[in-house]
């Protein structure tokens, strides 16, 4: 007789399905990335996938963990995706391998493996990397790729030289760096103009991504799969701080819609903000959690020293979460208003 | 139309309820035999009043209250006593508990059945009158009942809320009691009514169930009452105690306190039925309605007695061959028994025959991911999440700190789990670690409270012989001065043995001996006073406190050894 417990009656749910709906949601963006770009992220999605699977199968081995329901959680395809979505398209394969491994080795199973990481893997194997190899991690088309399927595959693989002309930076860091050497005479309307690095409003091409970012993001949230307390603390910070010092001097400040659709704004407030393991859990942590993301994203890419600032506003609101979540618990049951 | 509130959380399995509600309710055969367990209620154990061999009839009672928080149990048919003593019940345990089984003589012969004149009663009668019939909680809970008809006394009671929701799953019986018999319903709702004075009374009935929610309403027009008949949103556990409370009156009664200190008392609707046959026709309770569902060719509901034992009422309907085990009450809180020979108990709403087409077994349990669908399915707005990382590590008192004896085990959080993890049975664990861990302090603690007193006693005992001895030596020498003196009168006064001087002087001396011997039994009770907890502990003290230590410390840690 099978003895399990109650309750007998279940919901279908399980992380396989958690997972498979994130990844879901990012198809829409892939497409667009795809058509903006260029195919090489499908290359770059399947070298991930490949090398976080074969991670996640010798450091199970090595755990003494079952292979079957954790290789099929999906959880370990999430993260190289992301990793994958972060990084510059053309970088080559190796740099992808090494941040992916770095995500599912140190960040998920050195840390105790799924549920366990207190930081968001995907964003360490960012923030390794740029460290690590900042060169090439800055080396992003400024347009779409003219090159064939074949011949961006052959730069990623390391058959075909790197050509410079090909890459250049992020309109993030453009914007940064004209800023920068540009004294005070110069005006960022004038610069934004320019619609063969900013295109319509945040980046040429670029800024359809994050749209299609942000409408599966929404679609996740309409599934459940996340709540809007994180996502919308994200934008809300990150807007009002950007549109606070944009009202303020907008001649040397971007305006609001240029941040929120340029970098890995959209991604970060939907995708990785979000990440369960390593966010914070009650309603209103969630609140601060997503509000000092969007807000350090928002210091470190105008103010800090590297192009974008999502990966380490992230990474140091993670460290914050046990403290968060201590702070902010909700009353239970019976309990409020002082009972 | 009351405008309703809400509680937070829940959850929505199919309801599963239209199998069952197709037929009206049906008596069951009388069974084989029928096994009742003394103890079918909250508190103290009845003890029994009857013994193997002996004649009993339906109604007469076979166990007797013990104490106030306890409840009478009665023979559920006529028949022979054969065995008083202990028999598998349905506990998820197993274990075994005392029962007495009657062979029933097929006559189904009732007792005397004597109506009470509920107006001549005081309340305190009425209360002891409900003990007597056995009339206890039958949601589930089996809490005494006449132990929630006293109101507070510094709080006016405002609702009675009468608790028609039956939200599990699968579950029909209250919904066919309200179907075909409102009008007793409604009579023992009243009879609350009079015992609690509250302002109104609020019916509320899931509205998944129009039919029970038209016949209560007509029930209690006819009956000539005001009560509301409420429909609630159909969510479970919308039939929780609290969360009822919650959605009819807006209040929300804590764990730590009872419910008429917010001047709100609450009832199941089978409760008030049997109070209602208990005092109006003098039935004790020795049957109750049941539901037999799930794997089987005929659900229906039946009218059971007593101890019938689950195998023999479910194969009324037609178990379906892939039939594994019993599951008694819903698929949310109910459980698999470990017997099919369990009786049937006050607490046993339903029968679900369980097979794993329809309950596929989960898939093996996952890590936790934080996912938070936990803490938002918690009616009672934990997190379940958290607890289950503190039962996990074995970290009892953090799981407390996370109000973890809020949690009322509803299953919504296991049942959105997608790492299928089955936390309510964390939560469990982790509550009967705590209640052991109380109980063994209370028991070190009576302990050491016993130890002291037998030193206490001892020297006492060791103090009243040296007193008794000296006071045997005082009265020694008087008798001696006496004699002495006496003899020194003798020549004097012939006439008399005993002097007349003497009586004073030897009262005196016995007098001063006592002051004396009291006053050494006061310093030597002041002494004995003093010593102190691990001072003088005794070698099995000493070895009880070192085992204690070194479970906590073993059990303190943070691997997870289970």
């Amino acid at each position: 007789m099978d003895f399990s417990s109650p309750p007998y009656a279940l919901k279908e749910a399980s992380v396989t399905r958690v997972m498979t709906r994130v990844l879901l949601a990012l198809v829409p963006a892939i497409a667009v990335y795809v058509s903006v770009i260029g195919p090489a992220i499908l290359v770059q999605l399947g070298v991930a996938s490949a090398v976080a699977l074969a991670g996640e199968a010798v450091m199970l081995r090595i755990r003494g963990k079952p292979l079957a329901p954790f290789l099929t959680d999906g959880s370990a395809v999430v993260t190289a995706w992301l990793v994958a979505l972060v990084f510059p398209p053309l970088a080559p394969w190796w740099l992808v391998a090494v941040g992916v491994l770095f995500a599912i080795v140190i960040a998920k199973h050195l840390y105790g493996g799924l549920g366990q990481n207190p930081f968001n893997p995907a964003m360490v194997a960012f923030a390794v990397c740029i460290v690590s190899f900042p060169a090439l991690m800055s080396q992003w088309p400024n347009q779409g790729l003219q090159l064939g399927f074949a011949e961006q595959a052959g730069i990623i693989f390391g058959f075909l030289p790197r050509v410079d002309a090909l890459t250049a930076a992020t309109p993030l860091d453009a914007l940064k760096t004209a800023l920068k050497l540009s004294e005070d005479n110069v005006n960022v309307a004038s610069l934004l103009a320019d619609q063969t690095v900013y295109g319509h409003f945040a980046g040429r091409g670029w800024e359809w991504i994050a749209l299609a970012y942000l409408v599966g993001g929404l679609w996740l949230w309409q599934q459940r799969v996340i709540t809007w307390q994180i996502p919308l603390a994200f934008i809300g910070a990150l807007g009002a701080i950007s549109g606070a010092l944009w009202l303020y001097h907008p001649t040397q400040f971007a305006s609001p819609l240029f941040h929120l659709f340029s970098g890995s704004a959209m991604l970060g407030a939907f995708f990785i903000a979000t990440d369960p393991v390593s966010s914070a859990t009650t309603p209103r942590g969630k609140l601060v959690f997503g509000a000092g993301a969007g807000l350090l994203a928002y210091l470190i890419r105008v103010f800090g020293g590297y192009p974008d600032g999502v990966a380490f506003a992230v990474l140091l609101m993670n460290l914050c979460v046990p403290l968060i979540d201590l702070y902010t618990q909700p009353p239970i049951f019976g309990m409020k208003d002082g009972q | 139309m009351r405008s309703l509130f809400k509680f937070k959380g829940g959850v929505k399995p199919p309801t599963q309820k239209t199998q069952s509600v197709g037929e009206p309710i049906a008596a069951a055969p009388l069974p084989s035999h029928v096994s009742i367990p003394l103890h079918q209620s909250i508190g103290g154990t009845p003890r029994p009043i009857v013994q193997a061999g002996d004649r009993v009839l339906k109604g007469q009672k076979i166990g007797e209250a013990d104490g106030w928080i306890s409840a009478a149990v009665h023979a559920s048919t006529s028949g022979t006593v054969v065995h008083v003593g202990p028999q598998v019940v349905p506990h998820p345990s197993g274990l075994a508990a005392p029962c007495v089984v009657i062979e029933p003589d097929g006559l189904d012969t009732w007792i005397d059945r004597q109506p009470v004149d509920i107006s001549a009663l005081t309340p305190e009668a009425i209360r002891e009158a409900l003990r007597d019939a056995g009339v206890v909680g039958l949601g589930g809970a089996v809490f005494p009942t006449h132990g929630k008809l006293t109101a507070s006394k510094t709080v006016p009671m405002e609702e009675l809320v009468i608790n028609g929701a039956e939200c599990e799953p699968y579950i029909t019986c209250d919904d066919l009691l309200m179907r075909e018999r409102a009008e007793d319903v409604v009579r023992g709702a009243a009879l609350f009514r009079d015992l609690l004075q509250p302002k109104r009374v609020l019916i509320g009935i899931e509205d998944n169930k129009p039919e029970a929610v038209a016949a209560m309403a007509a029930a209690v027009k006819a009956v000539g009452e005001g009560f509301e008949v409420v429909a609630v949103p159909t969510r479970y556990p919308a039939g929780g105690a609290k969360q009822l409370i919650r959605v009819l009156t807006g209040k929300e009664v804590p764990a730590a306190k009872r419910s008429t200190d917010l001047g709100v008392q609450c009832f199941n609707v089978a409760t008030a039925y049997t109070a209602w046959r208990a005092l109006a026709y003098g039935e004790p309770v020795v049957s109750r309605v049941v539901t037999v569902t799930g794997n089987v060719e005929r659900p229906r509901n039946y009218e059971v007695a007593i101890g019938t034992p689950f195998a023999e009422l479910l194969a009324l309907t037609g178990p379906r061959a892939d039939t594994q085990g019993i599951i008694m009450g819903g698929p949310m809180m109910g459980f698999l028994v470990p017997d099919a020979q369990v009786p049937v108990v006050k607490a046993t709403n339903c029968l679900i025959a369980h097979s794993t087409a329809l309950f596929p077994p989960p898939p093996p349990e996952m890590p936790c991911i934080r996912c938070g669908e936990c803490a938002r399915a918690c009616p009672h707005e934990l997190q379940p999440f958290e607890m289950y990382w503190f039962s996990r590590a074995k970290n009892f008192g953090k799981t407390q700190e996370y109000n973890i004896f809020d949690c009322i085990e509803c299953g919504c959080c296991s049942f959105v789990c997608p790492s299928r993890i089955p936390l309510v049975q964390y939560f469990r664990f982790a509550k009967s670690e705590i209640w052991a861990r109380e109980a063994e302090k209370n028991a070190a603690e009576s302990a050491k409270a016993r130890f002291e007193f037998k030193q206490f006693r001892d020297e006492r005992e060791k103090q009243e012989k040296a007193e008794k001895l000296a006071k045997a030596a005082a009265a020694q020498a008087a008798k001696k001065a006496a004699e002495a003196a006496a003899q020194a009168d003798a020549g004097e006064n012939p006439a008399t043995d005993v002097p007349a001087l003497d009586p004073a002087a030897q009262a005196e001396a016995a007098k001063k001996a006592t002051i004396q011997a009291a006053m050494e039994r006061a310093r030597v009770q002041r002494e004995a006073a003093q010593p102190r907890n691990i001072e003088n502990l005794s070698p099995t003290q000493e070895a009880q406190v070192a085992s204690v230590d070194a479970r906590r410390s073993d059990t303190g840690g943070n691997e997870n050894n289970q």
